[in-house]
């Protein structure tokens, strides 16, 4: 049997507040244990909570670039359980009237693109954390990130495939922090992920039992959880047993998913509003305030990049898969576009997009490789995106040749200089510039023909191939620098 | 000084006849003394009071005193306090030093008044005897062998017993005027907001509600002034522009609407209550009020709406004691669900039990819609029988409580009868309506009749001069147990 998976993620992302959704304690990371825990943290007897607008502003900002409705009047509802690391007894969390309801976001896995739905995110504080080693025989309570503020987002089951959710998840992950909403760092637990799994028979209409897997701290081990967790469940089901619906953590030293609670044993959270904190109102004014301070979304900025800068579908969506990239594309753009190194008509469209395309080439590119091959972030990046125009436009200007740009690339990367003429110092000190003097270009082209009289041969047999090692010994012979059209149309004269 | 109103102190203050300090100590000596007679105090701290009275001293001789600097005022146990002990009649928080002051006690310190000691009550303010507190009962100042009502039983004993001048207390189903009518004073819960409740311990959220005790409308007026104001540290708090509650207190109420709800001169008031509040309301026929019959159909359904919804809140509201961080926990236990189960069966005392076990009842699985959903529409439609009764009336007029104060151990075995107790109370708080009880006679047994005054939102201050008036035309508030006067 065919057998097809189901996948349904629920994402915490915590929100970049500088205090906690409840108390003016601060949520910074890192912090001496239980040292930024006000007695709301900790939850004294008499204290009540006061709900951060921030927060409020950042699942609204959320709620608008998922193209979901912001529900003008939500709840805050108290989920009650004991735990040690919950100060109060219980969370506070938005249960029957969450603030964010619906919206949709777009994931590209290989060529497909596909539409996810979100069910609803809402607001909801964090526990504290139960250190269980190094207290010999006790646990250790730490409460600063008791109350630190979350989004919880969750999505319809519309994946089908690991690969799928690790897609949304990235896309997702990619949004909050190009909203500015979460620093997305996933060691530091800012975005959490639980998948929700089953398997169906391909084909079946009916959604399979669901098993929820929680601890996927990366991408990789959200990938990994649910190629394991549906494995498993196909082999129960081929095997004619049952799925169990439960809940199971990922352990990714080995590889597996085991169970951790039953759906029998689950607890009643005796759910009810929590009377310390009237209905959340949300006016129109306040959700049109946040609609203008937004930054432009990925999806409208890679319609614009298409249309102004020509560049093509697939890298309009790599350009803004990252605020930074998209912002480093576009100021290279720009500059390249201001520079006008080709002569185009001044604020030509078609300049603009052979401009815009050419840098977009290069981003995803030579720079992208370099990122790739250093690990480094692009807002770090020792190239700035103004040099990295600057470098394109001698190019342009066939003062370097492309291969050149490349070293003048790489040196400005390893020895950072930010000064305005470092391109061209670099080109001049090195002496890079491409040479475009036809007499002294003859001159070469007439050594290296004598020089290879077989590949001359070759060619004059019809072997394209030979044509090319010539081009190769020409720029051999002049470092890289012989000007590459002039040097084709010179071969090819003397060879006809 | 016994028998003295914050007005009448206040002007000895002023006019340099008495210090502060020699308030204090009069007051601390009072309570010391009787105040084990009637348990009224779990925590009494002279060194604190008398530092405090010192500062007031000092700010009297500067001439920038108001009408509270230099009064001591008992607080409730229920408010936290900065370096006081702060117990809620728990053993749970029997060890528990406030570090911060709630809101009320910060308003009432910045207005200059002295704290004067922490009242006995009912553990977490659950109970209408006072009987429920793990300090032990607080007996009635009229009789020793009657409870003072509850749960703000301390603070109303002492103010009856003239160990303070005034008290605060908070009222949740009638925990101020309740046991303001058993024990003969005057007791005030505002509106719903009106007094934040940051830093006074948490029974049931949407209800509870901070108010003064005092001898007289005019010092409940004068202390409501300094208890009531914003607080952006609780959000129901209600963002008002100040008032002067003492402002209308002079006013003549010839004309002044009476409403009488059908509902509340229903049967199981004791004859004698019903008899002083007739008396009462003749007097106000005298003062030229009008009285209207208006009906609250759905009163009958307040003690069971009452008893769904509060201990709901307060099984979730509780469950912070838990052993873990402060407060009481078990000496011996092996795991931890064991000492969650040793701490809290330990740490609290029966009638909490029964509240946390009704109120994890009624939110559960399945029985949500039926319980807590149910109540709370039956909470709105109660609401509604105000808003309507508030079209005909300017006040509400009727019994406190359905008998006077009764016997320690008379209701302790039967928590409906003790739930009873309430029914008059409660409605006020399920509707958030300001409610006040005012003496109003006495019984054959010498036992102190409350009158309630319950009146629209915000109309503290015409409660306030309904109240005065009367007792501008009677002399029941100033009467005073015999026993207290040596």
């Amino acid at each position: 049997m065919k057998w097809e998976i189901v996948v349904g993620l629920e994402i915490h992302a915590q929100l970049s507040t500088t205090s906690k959704i409840f108390s003016g304690a601060p949520t910074a990371f890192g912090a001496a244990p239980n040292t930024q825990a006000s007695a709301v943290d900790i939850a004294l007897p008499g204290v009540l909570p006061v709900l951060n607008k921030g927060a409020v502003e950042r699942a609204v900002r959320f709620g608008l670039a998922v193209d979901a409705t912001i529900n003008r009047r939500s709840v805050f509802a108290r989920k009650n359980y004991f735990y040690p690391d919950l100060p109060k007894g219980y969370q506070i969390s938005q249960y029957e009237l969450p603030i964010v309801s619906g919206g949709a976001l777009n994931i590209v896995v290989g060529d497909a693109e596909k539409t996810v739905r979100i069910t609803r995110a809402h607001l909801e504080e964090d526990a504290g954390k139960s250190l269980h080693e190094d207290f010999r025989g006790m646990s250790g309570i730490d409460l600063n990130r008791a109350g630190t503020p979350l989004l919880e987002i969750v999505s319809e089951p519309d994946m089908r495939s690991a690969a799928e959710a690790v897609a949304y998840a990235k896309s997702l992950h990619s949004l909050v922090r190009w909203i500015g909403i979460c620093d997305g760092n996933m060691q530091e637990g800012s975005f959490r992920c639980d998948a929700n799994v089953s398997v169906r028979p391909q084909g079946s209409g009916k959604l399979g039992t669901r098993c929820e897997i929680k601890n996927l701290n990366s991408f990789r081990f959200l990938e990994q959880a649910i190629e394991y967790e549906a494995r498993r469940q196909i082999e129960v089901l081929e095997d004619g047993g049952t799925v169990v619906q439960e809940t199971r953590l990922y352990d990714p030293d080995k590889d597996e998913t085991r169970p951790m609670r039953t759906k029998e044993d689950a607890m009643d959270y005796r759910y009810f509003p929590d009377p310390d904190l009237p209905p959340l109102e949300v006016s129109e004014q306040w959700i049109t305030e946040v609609k203008i301070a937004m930054p432009e979304l990925p999806k409208t900025m890679g319609r614009r990049f298409i249309e102004d800068y020509g560049v093509t579908t697939d890298e309009a969506r790599l350009l803004t898969s990252e605020k930074n990239l998209a912002s480093y594309f576009e100021a290279a753009a720009r500059k390249l576009v201001a520079l006008n190194p080709a002569g185009w008509k001044t604020n030509s469209d078609e300049g603009r997009r052979y401009y815009g395309s050419i840098i977009a080439k290069g981003v995803m590119g030579l720079l992208a490789a370099q990122l790739n091959k250093t690990g480094m972030d692009v807002e770090n990046s020792p190239v700035h995106a103004l040099q990295f125009a600057l470098i394109h436009a001698r190019m342009i200007e066939e003062i370097i040749t492309s291969k050149n740009a490349r070293e003048v690339f790489y040196e400005l990367w390893e020895s950072p200089n930010h000064k305005d003429d470092a391109v061209d110092v670099i080109i001049g000190r090195r002496g890079l510039r491409q040479i475009s003097d036809a007499g002294a270009l003859e001159k070469i082209v007439d050594q290296v023909l004598a020089a290879n009289p077989k590949s001359v041969e070759e060619f004059r047999a019809g072997k394209e191939k030979a044509f090319n090692a010539l081009v190769g010994q020409v720029m051999k012979a002049t470092q890289g620098k012989a000007n590459p059209t002039q040097v084709n149309e010179l071969l090819r004269r003397k060879l006809s | 000084m016994l028998n003295f109103t914050i007005r009448q102190l206040g002007a000895e203050l002023a006019a340099r006849r008495v210090s502060s300090v020699e308030i204090a100590r009069y007051f601390l000596q009072r309570a010391t003394r009787l105040g084990k007679a009637f348990n009224a105090f779990i925590t009494l701290d002279e060194e604190k009071t008398l530092t405090q009275a010192r500062a007031a001293d000092a700010l009297i001789a500067t001439g920038k005193a108001g009408p509270l600097t230099g009064i001591p005022v008992a607080h409730k146990d229920i408010f936290c306090a900065e370096g006081w002990r702060t117990t809620c009649g728990s053993k749970m928080l029997e060890n528990f030093i406030a570090p911060y002051d709630a809101h009320v006690i910060g308003r009432c310190k910045a207005a200059g008044a002295v704290v004067l000691g922490k009242t006995n009550m009912d553990e977490f303010a659950m109970g209408s005897s006072n009987e429920t507190s793990f300090y032990g009962p607080v007996r009635n100042p009229w009789n020793t062998e009657m409870v003072p009502g509850g749960s703000s039983g301390g603070s109303a004993a002492a103010v009856a017993a003239r160990l303070a001048p005034a008290a605060t207390g908070t009222d949740t189903g009638g925990s101020i005027r309740q046991p303001a009518a058993l024990s003969g004073v005057c007791g005030l819960k505002p509106t719903y907001g009106v007094c934040s409740r940051y830093g006074m311990i948490a029974f049931a959220s949407s209800l509870d509600q901070a108010g003064p005790f005092a001898k007289t409308a005019e010092d409940l007026a004068l202390l409501l002034d300094a208890m009531a104001g914003f607080d952006a540290r609780d959000s129901t708090s209600l963002e008002r522009v100040p008032e002067d509650y003492a402002r209308d207190l002079e006013k003549p109420i010839k004309g002044l609407r009476i409403g009488l709800p059908r509902e509340l001169f229903a049967e199981g008031m004791a004859p004698d209550v019903a008899k002083a509040v007739d008396t009462a309301l003749a007097e106000f026929r005298k003062l030229g009020c009008e009285p209207v019959e208006v009906s609250l159909p759905n009163m009958r359904l307040a003690v069971p709406v009452y008893y769904v919804l509060a201990p709901a809140e307060a099984s979730s509201n509780l469950a912070r004691y838990d052993g873990v961080r402060y407060g009481y926990r078990a000496p011996e236990y092996v795991d931890l669900l064991d000492m969650y189960k040793k701490t809290r069966a330990q740490g609290f005392g029966a009638e909490v039990k029964r509240r946390i076990l009704i109120g994890t009842y009624v939110l559960s699985h399945g029985y949500y819609d039926a319980y807590y959903l149910k109540a709370q529409q039956l909470r709105r439609l109660i609401a509604n029988d105000f808003v309507a009764a508030f079209r005909q009336c300017d006040v509400i007029l009727g019994p406190t409580s359905p008998t006077t104060a009764f016997k320690i151990g008379e209701k302790a075995a039967d928590p409906v009868q003790m739930y009873l107790s309430d029914i008059y109370t409660i409605p006020a708080n399920l509707a958030g309506l300001p409610a006040m009880s005012i003496p109003c006679g006495f019984d054959r047994q010498m036992l102190p009749v409350g009158l309630q005054i319950i009146g629209d939102y915000f109309s503290e201050a015409r409660m306030l001069n309904t109240a005065h008036q009367y007792q501008q035309a009677t002399d029941w508030h100033m009467k005073m147990p015999e026993d207290v006067t040596s």
